[in-house]
């Protein structure tokens, strides 16, 4: 188990000197950005002595030694625009998109989990054939669109909920939060929804198809036969057997909505790191750009080696396969 | 399975059992042609400013023009008949998501094929990259690659490929590797034929079927994530209106009640998507020999 867990972590370290290259080069070597710092009137000497300083003059390898250098000690530059450094200006986001995530994926497996475990305990009923259809939609349907609909219906139309902003927040442990006040909780409902609404659908599927397989199994079979109440033999046996893709899709699917957050952050003028990630594009804030990047990176590697762990930690055949 | 009947005569029998997957394929087909005759159909050239007054913008649906004929439904800010800029922003949009879906099929399927003939080195170099993209979502790729190229067609076409040839080049390598474990490849390259004959004439055509299946779903994703880019104003230039687009420009209308500017171009859109998925999930349920009853 140990030597399973050391080889995840050096393949997640090299995933990420990998990565870290990749968005390197990419921000930085397409496009120039002394376009951004030098104003084009500016003499030559002026101009050598900016491009010295930021280091633009030496070969692309030293610079990215350099900046990796920095980045290890959790320097990632200042922002061009917010002018800060950029590291806070992340982690002061990131409580807004972290609660708003939580919230969705929280709710898409509460939701989602029992749903999928009906539709596929009776795949032939109505009900089960309305939630495979529900979750076609939520697949199908682009978010962005989705959050639209929601803001016209609760907002303009009905007006019972508001359209955008993180409303009253409580400080807890250091930051502030929405879902401690019920002002902020009726602005988190609208983003949080829209956001849970894919993940929905896809932990119905999940559910639905582990399910559907476990009721054939002599498992089951053995325990209908033992007199076993139908609702017990749910929760003891086909839970318990769905839970590992379960547990697996979860924190990577934890990740993937910080990313889908982005969408959602901007049609809800949610304050969080998605939207700093588009206006930082549009303003061409090209270290907050790469900060987010490599943090991104950072955390998708680190919950795969977290659920790869996991995994082995739940399955010993995978723990046996893979150190053998 | 009928005996006599060829495969894809089989194919289309059990296709059409399916009511749904019926309609949603009429639906795209609708669509296609929509799209492709959007010039000749429309009632307005929407991007022929001399055409449009001011004096009609944000109309709402049933109002009758300077051009003297009904917006069904409505006209934009800029005074457009909205039925059709639809109609040219699903011709942009259907024509994104089917230029990406192949690019990205050529590329994906490619990789994934040459890297399980091949093996060794090869192989594992580009499978790692693979699944190191699949773990990262695709749409902070289009996004990011969106912004670093810049805008354009080209530009947005190539962030949509880099995005999505993954999921074919996976597709690919799982169904090549269990191909090629088969007696006829195995024959095939005892025989003088060269490699690259039996990849294309013999491996490529029997992992075809979980291709086209991934393909539909790819095709459909590419122009939701256009659209979605286009939302957020990374996608395409604003002289290719595409429907993410129409929405987009919609949205600060839709806060004062002027919905139509933005839900009919959604409408158009979902619709479209939804189709060509239900249409991807009928083949993939159809191809699935587990599923076969």
């Amino acid at each position: 188990m140990t030597g399973f867990a050391i080889q995840r972590l050096l393949q997640a370290i090299a995933v990420m000197l990998v990565m870290s290259a990749i968005v390197f080069l990419g921000v930085y070597a397409i496009g120039d950005p002394m376009e951004l710092l030098i104003p084009p009137e500016a003499p030559q000497d002026i101009r050598r002595e900016i491009v010295a300083r930021f280091g633009l003059d030496r070969p692309l390898w030293v610079q990215y030694l350099t900046f990796l250098g920095n980045v290890v000690q959790g320097d990632f530059g200042r922002s061009f625009i917010y002018n800060m450094p950029v590291l806070d200006l992340i982690l002061g986001r990131l409580p807004a998109t972290l609660e708003l995530t939580l919230a969705a994926v929280l709710g898409a497996t509460l939701i989602g989990v029992p749903l999928g475990i009906y539709a596929g305990y009776r795949p032939d009923r109505a009900g089960a054939r309305i939630v495979m259809a529900l979750s076609i939609l939520g697949f199908s349907v682009p978010t962005f669109w989705v959050g639209l609909i929601l803001i016209l219906t609760f907002a303009v139309s009905l007006g019972w909920l508001p359209a955008g902003g993180r409303g009253a927040t409580v400080e807890l442990l250091g930051t502030q939060w929405s879902f401690l006040t019920a002002n902020g909780l009726s602005h988190l409902l609208l983003p949080a929804l829209n956001l849970a609404l894919f993940k929905l659908a896809m932990m119905i599927r999940l559910a639905r198809a582990g399910t559907r397989e476990i009721m054939l199994t002599d498992t089951v079979q053995f325990a209908r036969a033992a007199g076993l109440a139908e609702t017990t033999i749910l929760r003891h046996h086909v839970l318990k057997l769905i839970a590992i893709p379960i547990v697996t899709v979860f924190g990577l699917e934890l990740g993937s909505t910080l990313a889908f957050a982005v969408v959602t952050e901007t049609i809800f003028s949610w304050p969080g790191l998605g939207k700093l990630i588009i206006d930082s594009i549009t303003n061409l804030d090209r270290p907050v750009m790469v900060a987010y990047l490599i943090l991104v990176a950072l955390l998708f590697v680190t919950i795969n080696l977290v659920v790869d762990i996991l995994y082995a930690a739940l399955d010993p055949r995978v723990r046996r396969g893979r150190t053998a | 399975m009928s005996g006599g009947a060829s495969p894809l005569a089989t194919f289309w029998g059990n296709f059409v059992e399916n009511r749904v997957a019926v309609v949603a394929l009429a639906v795209v087909v609708a669509i296609l042609v929509l799209a492709v005759a959007a010039p000749l159909i429309a009632p307005q050239d929407p991007y022929d400013l001399a055409g449009l007054s001011l004096l009609d913008a944000r109309r709402g649906p049933g109002h009758v023009g300077a051009g003297g004929y009904v917006h069904w439904l409505g006209t934009d800010a800029q005074g457009r008949d909205l039925v059709s800029a639809i109609l040219y922003g699903l011709r942009i949009s259907v024509q994104m998501g089917l230029l990406a879906g192949m690019f990205a099929l050529i590329i994906g399927a490619s990789l994934g094929i040459t890297a399980a003939y091949l093996g060794g080195r090869l192989e594992s170099l580009v499978m790692r990259v693979v699944d190191l993209q699949l773990s990262f979502p695709a749409i902070l790729l289009a996004l990011v690659l969106a912004a670093l190229l810049g805008q354009g067609k080209g530009q947005l076409i190539a962030a949509l490929v880099a995005a999505q040839y993954a999921y074919f080049a996976r597709t690919a390598y799982g169904a090549a590797t269990a191909e090629r474990r088969k007696d006829y490849i195995e024959a095939a390259a005892a025989t003088p034929l060269s490699g690259r004959r039996i990849v294309f004439r013999h491996l490529l055509p029997n992992c075809m079927p979980p291709l086209i299946v991934v393909a539909t779903v790819q095709i459909a994703n590419a122009i939701a994530l256009e659209a979605t880019l286009s939302f957020l104003g990374l996608g395409l230039p604003v002289t290719e209106p595409s429907l993410g687009m129409l929405i987009s420009n919609g949205f600060p209308y839709m806060m004062s009640g002027r919905y139509w500017i933005s839900v009919y171009p959604g409408i158009a859109l979902v619709v479209l998507i939804v189709a060509i998925n239900l249409v991807g999930d009928q083949i993939r349920d159809q191809i699935n020999p587990r599923l076969r009853r």
